[in-house]
């Protein structure tokens, strides 16, 4: 039920936006996130987009992660 | 990065079980509120990956499986006012109700139409202006600003035909309820991620504050969820429980203003029953009265006539962690996905479904 998916936002029409997710492009509204901006990755819910993903903190999560398996890596 | 399959590697994946399994001396049981993070444990076997000091129970977050058998009455009845179109989410027509279910009422001629967005339904109502159009608003804080946002638009709009059977569940006061029944007893939880989108992660400080139980907020790919488990047992290691976020590409502490402020104007709190808890304070949402034009429990005379619970069906204790699939003797017999005789068999983000799809993953510790 609460299944969301990232999108990429493509172009902004309003509170519409065209999304791309998966190679599909769809129709959303941007009316619960009007901060969006074409280029961002959006999480998508029932076709609204409920909140603009960070890639900075994606990028720092993987890096973390990186770090983890490295250690683990070492310990073996 | 496309935020999807960078955190599903497999390298990865195994240098946080690594730590995981160092980590943990301590045993402990975590509870994964959320029916969407049950499918990526049981997906990818994370339960048997886990080290034996772990043992995690499913919780009751899945909005179709804790909708009251009375609420789907509602429901099923509305939708055989002759002329009424039903817009609905697919996941709710095939739960059965106390007598029938939407689905079977299609079958018998209502207008029951599946849509995958709110904005479908105000579609549907702008090309019928002719006929009502009741949209069943059934999910937790993550669905409810987007029923909002419909109910704002129809009256911008001035569509007068638009209407919604607000069901909406709220989260911290099912937890709140869980907690203060005693059975069950958790060392931590595994927080909503697109709940949390919306609410922020300080809708769960009153549980590590007053409960003393641990909570991190996850996404829902596989390595969001290990990395969630990572950072429960750091803090149980550490005896400190506290609210973290192992999704901070997708939430913020504060979450998302705008869909707050949106479900506040058109949604108050009220009480709401749900499946196997009965009633608990302040955990549903009704329309405010200033849009009680739009609230189809104001708009219709609905009776849905008494209710009656399935024999045998055993969801209520399963939803809140009391018992598996495995101890209902209709599992996998007399309930299966076809057949199926409560709603977690039903949801696809149901107990009963996940552990029947993914049979293997069900093993119990």
């Amino acid at each position: 039920m609460c299944v969301a998916v990232p999108a990429l936002v493509k172009s902004i029409e309003g509170s519409l936006a065209r999304v791309e997710i998966g190679g599909i492009v769809r129709e959303v509204s941007l009316r619960l996130t009007p901060e969006a901006r074409v280029g961002d990755y959006v999480i998508v819910h029932t076709g609204y987009a409920i909140n603009v993903l960070d890639q900075a903190e994606g990028e720092e999560t993987l890096r973390l992660f990186e770090e983890i398996a490295r250690m683990a890596d070492g310990e073996r | 990065m496309k935020f999807a399959s960078e955190f599903r590697q497999g390298k990865l994946a195994q240098g946080l079980l690594s730590k995981i399994r160092g980590a943990s001396k301590r045993p402990a049981r975590f509870m994964e509120f959320c029916g969407g993070h049950t499918v990526t444990i049981f997906r990818y076997g994370i339960r048997q990956a886990l080290p034996e000091t772990i043992m995690m129970l499913s919780g009751p977050g899945c909005p179709i499986c804790v909708t009251a058998n009375a609420d789907l009455d509602k429901a099923i009845a509305l939708a055989r006012i002759p002329g009424l179109i039903i817009a609905t989410f697919g996941d709710a027509i095939r739960v059965p109700g106390s007598y029938t279910s939407l689905q079977v009422a299609r079958a018998e001629g209502a207008d029951v139409r599946i849509v995958y967005s709110t904005l479908d339904a105000l579609r549907i109502a702008e090309e019928n202006p002719g006929r009502k159009v009741v949209f069943l608003g059934i999910g937790f804080e993550t669905t409810a600003p987007t029923i909002a946002a419909s109910v704002l638009q129809a009256k911008e709009d001035g569509l007068a035909n638009y209407s919604v059977l607000s069901l909406h569940k709220l989260c911290p006061p099912v937890i709140k309820a869980l907690l203060d029944s005693g059975e069950v007893a958790l060392d931590g939880f595994i927080c909503p991620g697109h709940v949390s989108a919306i609410t922020g992660s300080k809708a769960w400080e009153f549980i590590a504050r007053d409960y003393g139980i641990s909570c991190v907020v996850a996404g829902f790919e596989p390595l969001d969820v290990l990395q969630s488990v990572d950072m429960l047992v750091a803090q149980v290691e550490r005896g400190e429980p506290m609210v973290e976020i192992a999704y901070r590409r997708g939430v913020q502490p504060e979450g998302n203003t705008e869909a707050l402020r949106l479900m506040d104007e058109v949604f108050e709190p009220c009480s709401a029953e749900w499946r196997g808890m009965g009633t608990i304070p302040d955990s549903g949402l009704r329309l405010k009265d200033d849009y009680r034009r739009f609230d189809a429990e104001k708009v219709f005379e609905i009776d849905p006539g008494p209710t009656r619970e399935p024999s045998g069906c055993i969801c209520g204790e399963i939803l809140q962690g009391l018992k598996t699939p495995h101890d209902c003797p209709l599992f996998g017999e007399a309930c299966t996905p076809e057949e199926p005789v409560g709603p977690c068999m039903v949801s696809s983000e149901g107990s009963c479904s996940t552990y029947y799809r993914y049979g293997g993953g069900g093993i119990e510790r």
